[in-house]
């Protein structure tokens, strides 16, 4: 059963991988700024999501305190650039 | 704000912020002990009295409680309905896309209501919010159906404002 | 116990599927905004079902995770919807084989009828009586 959980636990941060592989492409291919915009807010929203699972496999609670600070700081980047994009700031 | 009785005054906005900020600091460090909690308590509404303004949330009563508790499960169909649908699209070889923007007219008149009604559209099928002016919603719809018009456009917020319309009037 | 771990890394693994499945349509949908749907709705939805596991998997991480995925859930429509106002006003055209686009179609109207902005004003129409900026009482 333990093992069972630890694949599983295994293979989702695999998944999880990949997904940053992928938002990272679009990150440096994106021919316009506001395609590498949403691929930089899909990627932090990932490592957030990568961050919590390593609280969990190191049992550091502090680690999740860290996710919530780099979330209110990605999600300010973001709205700071979408303002710059549309020629607000 | 004096004009409007629909919407809670300075006093009620100060005790739903302060409320809501010891309720997430109980939340996030998992405090029991009462005196903690207690001195945190007195922090938040001292701070939400300097700076939390009236006249932006409603005035809470026990029909918007309840369609208040029931947008929420309502809310997490339609986001799992979303993702359902976007996953079934990404995973084919050809994307299935038809997109384009529309524009609906909505019958909220608070900004809260209607900061509240585009972001769930954000999060729904195949639906993005990209500008508000006044009452007038414009919404890139991944899948449009028909040519785009006022009444195709009409079914995606409906589902939304009857909710609405009772928490945010 | 254990079915209890098992449950809660299986929602994460669906979590994960999810994410996947995000990243995967952030690369492979033809414009901007499609790939903000993708990126946005998916996700959502992964890094709640992620924390959710997570919570279910480790109890003493439950309460945090919560706050966690409240403000995930709405913080992230609001930077999509930002950034899609954005690369609109940037000037980013929607991919061949659209449909219609009316916030285009409309703001040209506007811009040849003269009449600025009939409707309101870019932002939200804020009742605040004139004065009133916000901040302290």
């Amino acid at each position: 059963m333990a093992d069972l959980i630890e694949i599983i636990l295994f293979a989702s941060a695999v998944l999880t991988m990949a997904a940053i592989v992928f938002a990272a492409l679009r990150f440096l291919m994106g021919p316009t700024a506001a395609d590498r915009t949403a691929a930089f807010d899909t990627l932090t929203i990932i490592s957030i999501s990568i961050i919590a699972m390593l609280a969990q496999y190191f049992g550091r609670i502090i680690f999740i305190d860290v996710a919530m600070i780099y979330g209110i700081l990605s999600f300010i980047g973001v709205v700071a650039v979408a303002r710059y994009l549309e020629g607000g700031l | 704000m004096s004009g409007s009785g629909k919407r809670s005054g300075r006093i009620g906005a100060v005790i739903l912020s302060g409320l809501m900020f010891t309720l997430i600091y109980v939340f996030w460090t998992g405090a029991t002990d009462p005196y903690d909690i207690s001195i945190f308590t007195v922090l938040a509404f001292g701070t939400c009295a300097v700076f939390v303004r009236g006249g932006i949330f409603p005035r809470p009563g026990l029909k918007k409680i309840a369609y208040a508790a029931a947008y929420i499960p309502y809310m997490v169909v339609e986001i799992v309905k979303a993702n359902l649908d976007v996953a079934s699209r990404v995973i084919k070889p050809t994307i299935p896309l038809n997109p384009g923007i529309v524009a609906v007219d909505t019958k909220l008149t608070t900004p809260i209501g209607r900061t509240v009604l585009a972001n769930s559209i954000t999060l729904t099928p195949g639906t993005l919010s990209v500008e508000i002016k006044g009452s007038r919603l414009y919404i890139h719809w991944i899948d449009v159906q028909g040519h785009g018009g006022e009444e195709e456009a009409k079914m995606i917020v409906a589902g939304f404002e009857k909710y609405l319309e009772v928490i945010f009037g | 116990m254990e079915i209890l771990r098992l449950a809660g890394a299986i929602i994460v693994f669906i979590g994960s599927v999810f994410l996947f499945l995000g990243g995967l349509g952030l690369l492979r949908m033809p414009d901007v905004y499609n790939r903000i749907q993708a990126g946005t709705k998916a996700t959502t939805l992964g890094s709640m079902c992620v924390f959710i596991g997570l919570g279910i998997y480790h109890p003493a991480l439950l309460s945090r995770m919560l706050v966690l995925l409240a403000f995930i859930v709405i913080t992230n429509p609001i930077s999509s919807h930002a950034l899609a106002r954005a690369a609109h006003f940037a000037g980013v055209k929607l991919v061949k084989g659209s449909v219609c686009d009316r916030l285009e179609v409309e703001e040209a109207e506007d811009a040849a009828s003269g009449s600025p902005d009939p409707i309101g004003n870019d932002t939200i129409n804020d009742d605040r009586p004139a004065g009133d900026l916000g901040g302290g009482g």
